[in-house]
């Protein structure tokens, strides 16, 4: 496609992170090692230097105090954009991100909102073993008063940042790290996207695939050695997991009658659970046939690469779920 | 009373009836309480008024508040209307929060009140946020964040003190040391129970008052705020307190004995003033009586507002858990 421009997700979230910095002098970057290091998976290389220690801070490691600070901030008029280094270390700020962030504007009765950005890597497959490959976003998204990002496209990496600094509630952006280095297109003329609906990647009439994230390649690569067998797969991506785009899950299971969930997450207690249910709740007499889940396996994500590989989703067991929906045995 | 305050007959008044209507509104609220309109935790802050009273008269509108869950009287001394705050405790939609905050969660943003916040230690990192989003936007607001001693346990104590030093943020602590963190004594739970020393480790610059005196607290806040409006940088005030009422309703403080409770109610805050301003002719003798009569009129006519509120329909109980757009 002429005018469309290539560039790798890294690149697109550094350029959304610095167009948002230049176009709004409430907006800044804190995190640790966001500054002089160029960022944990180098998204903010260079952004320091060019627009200043002020707008883009370096904060100790103290998870809860600069998330903490950065909701304080919001609700005086700032509009921070906080990256904690992964989801893992998340948990350190749970306190803030739960107790204040996605608490303060009901309990105070809307006198307060509070329109920060949480940015943080989430997901396995770089050997990073349990404490810095988990999949939490599941978690937030049980939490009202939060909306919750999962960018897989160059596209949505680029454009997702700008509508979220526009929310008047406490975003939280979910990066998976084996995304940073893909490649992918802009499609020219493409200005924003927004961050209230799910996409269609792929259409498809025999059996739906719902997914988000770093899932959504395994799963289009699935897609595409089920049509080499006749079977033609609808692959939806979330994009929002919270609120869900419930509407757009129906009408592809409307059309399509079966339904496989691939999630990173774990199986139990999780957000494939929640779309599985609403699922039922709403759509249970459109179904042709038992909703199927492809999850990790319930282990800590393990370091050696056959059992990291072995507890994720894959393509081959995506595809077999969606086999077994459609020409069942 | 410190000899060296030149303290005038306006100024000292004004001191007696803000922790005088503290004490009063607290009282009436346990009252509620034992009406069963007041429900939930209700923590007093019967015997800490001289804290909160010192410390918001060096305050201006232009400062921000960060509170703790004991807050009636950081509310009450920061000026925010008696009305809201009572319908708040009934839990009607004229109170402050419509309802949805009750005693723990006091929020106004009229008077830049952060909010009551019932995580221990939980409001201290947002005090950090208020304190740098007023330096970025070029504002000269100082925060003044409040906190029991019990916060100084929490890691989030310790990442605050490092980053508001770290980055010379404009932020006073205000450590309310009352000795009890809910039932456990500040010698059962500190190393180190001079709470004002971990801040120095910090190199925050820290001393600790007399919190049962008002003056002391108000002499020492007013030098702190003039020296963070000119320096940027944090200070920390230790405020040696004591609640005279159990930690909440439902505390039977088999923790602590009556005779210390006895001796410290020697050193009523409110009492206290009164007698220096009487020895020093400021009070007169009809002074007392038309204050409390003006207190018990403005506390009655909280009640009679909540009284008269009424009840958020349920069908708003989700209105604000998004919000539309950041109010202004």
């Amino acid at each position: 496609m002429s005018g469309a421009i290539r560039m790798t997700y890294r690149e697109a979230c550094r350029q959304a992170i610095r167009e948002a910095v230049l176009a709004d002098p409430r907006v800044f970057l804190m995190g640790e090692d966001v500054g002089r290091y160029g960022g944990c998976y180098a998204v903010t290389k260079g952004l320091s230097a060019e627009l200043g220690e002020d707008r883009i801070l370096d904060t100790p490691l103290s998870e809860s105090a600069f998330v903490g600070a950065g909701i304080g901030a919001a609700m005086a008029g700032m509009r921070p954009i906080v990256e904690v280094m992964t989801c893992n270390f998340s948990l350190l700020a749970l306190d803030q991100i739960l107790n204040n962030a996605a608490t303060i504007p009901h309990m105070s009765g809307g006198q307060f909102a509070v329109p920060i950005v949480l940015r943080m890597a989430t997901g396995a497959g770089r050997q990073l073993a349990a404490q810095h490959s988990h999949s939490l976003e599941g978690w937030f998204a049980h939490i009202p008063g939060l909306r919750i990002l999962a960018p897989a496209t160059v596209a949505d990496a680029r454009f997702m940042l700008a509508p979220a600094l526009a929310d008047p509630n406490p975003v939280l952006i979910f990066e998976h790290v084996m995304l940073y280095n893909m490649e992918g297109e802009i499609p020219a003329g493409l200005a924003g996207v927004d961050i209230a609906h799910a996409a269609v990647r792929r259409p498809g009439r025999d059996v739906t695939l719902v997914t988000y994230g770093g899932s959504l390649f395994k799963t289009l690569a699935a897609a595409e050695a089920l049509a080499a067998e006749g079977i033609e797969a609808e692959v939806i991506d979330l994009r929002v997991l919270r609120p869900l785009d419930t509407a757009a899950i129906m009408a592809s299971v409307a059309r399509t009658r079966r339904v496989v969930i691939v999630d990173e997450g774990w199986r139990s207690g999780s957000l494939s659970a929640e779309i599985a249910m609403r699922i039922v709740e709403e759509a249970f007499f459109e179904l042709d046939a038992p909703i199927r889940r492809v999850c990790s396996r319930e282990v800590p994500i393990p370091y050696a690469a056959h059992l990291e590989q072995a507890a994720l989703p894959q393509p081959e067991a995506i595809a077999a779920a969606a086999r077994g929906l459609v020409r069942p045995a | 009373m410190t000899a060296k305050v030149h303290l005038g007959r306006p100024e000292g008044l004004a001191l007696l009836r803000d922790m005088l209507r503290i004490r009063r509104f607290e009282e009436a609220c346990v009252a509620l309480y034992q009406a069963e309109k007041i429900r939930g935790f209700l923590h007093l802050y019967d015997g800490e008024e001289a804290v909160s009273v010192g410390v918001m008269r060096a305050l201006g509108p232009e400062d921000g508040i960060a509170a703790t869950y004991r807050e009636h009287g950081q509310a009450i001394a920061r000026g925010i209307p008696m009305r809201p705050l009572m319908a708040e405790m009934l839990g009607k939609q004229e109170g402050c929060c419509r309802g949805r905050g009750g005693s723990m969660h006091i929020f106004d943003r009229a008077t830049r009140f952060y909010g009551g916040n019932a995580i221990v230690g939980g409001g201290l990192p947002l005090a950090l946020g208020v304190a740098l989003a007023d330096r970025m936007q070029g504002r000269k607001g100082v925060t003044a964040c409040f906190f029991g001693e019990g916060a100084v346990d929490e890691g989030e104590f310790h990442e605050t003190m490092n980053l508001a030093s770290l980055w010379r943020l404009p932020v006073l602590f205000v450590c309310e040391n009352n000795r009890y963190s809910m039932g456990t004594a500040l010698e059962r739970a500190e190393a180190e129970t001079a709470i004002f020393r971990k801040a120095e480790g910090y190199r925050v610059s820290a001393e600790a008052v007399d919190g049962m005196d008002v003056v002391s607290v108000a002499v020492a806040a007013r030098r702190a705020v003039e020296r963070i409006r000119e320096t940027g940088a944090p200070h920390f005030l230790e405020c040696l307190t004591y609640r005279f009422r159990a930690h909440s309703m439902f505390d039977a403080q088999l923790y602590r004995n009556k005779e210390e409770v006895v001796a410290w109610r020697e050193r009523d805050p409110i009492r206290r003033l009164r007698a220096w301003l009487e020895q020093a002719g400021y009070l007169h003798p009809d002074d007392m009586t038309r204050m409390e009569a003006e207190v018990d009129a403005e506390v009655a006519d909280a009640i009679a507002f909540a009284e008269a509120g009424t009840l958020e329909p349920v069908e708003n109980l989700e209105r604000f858990v998004t919000m539309d757009e950041v109010p202004s």
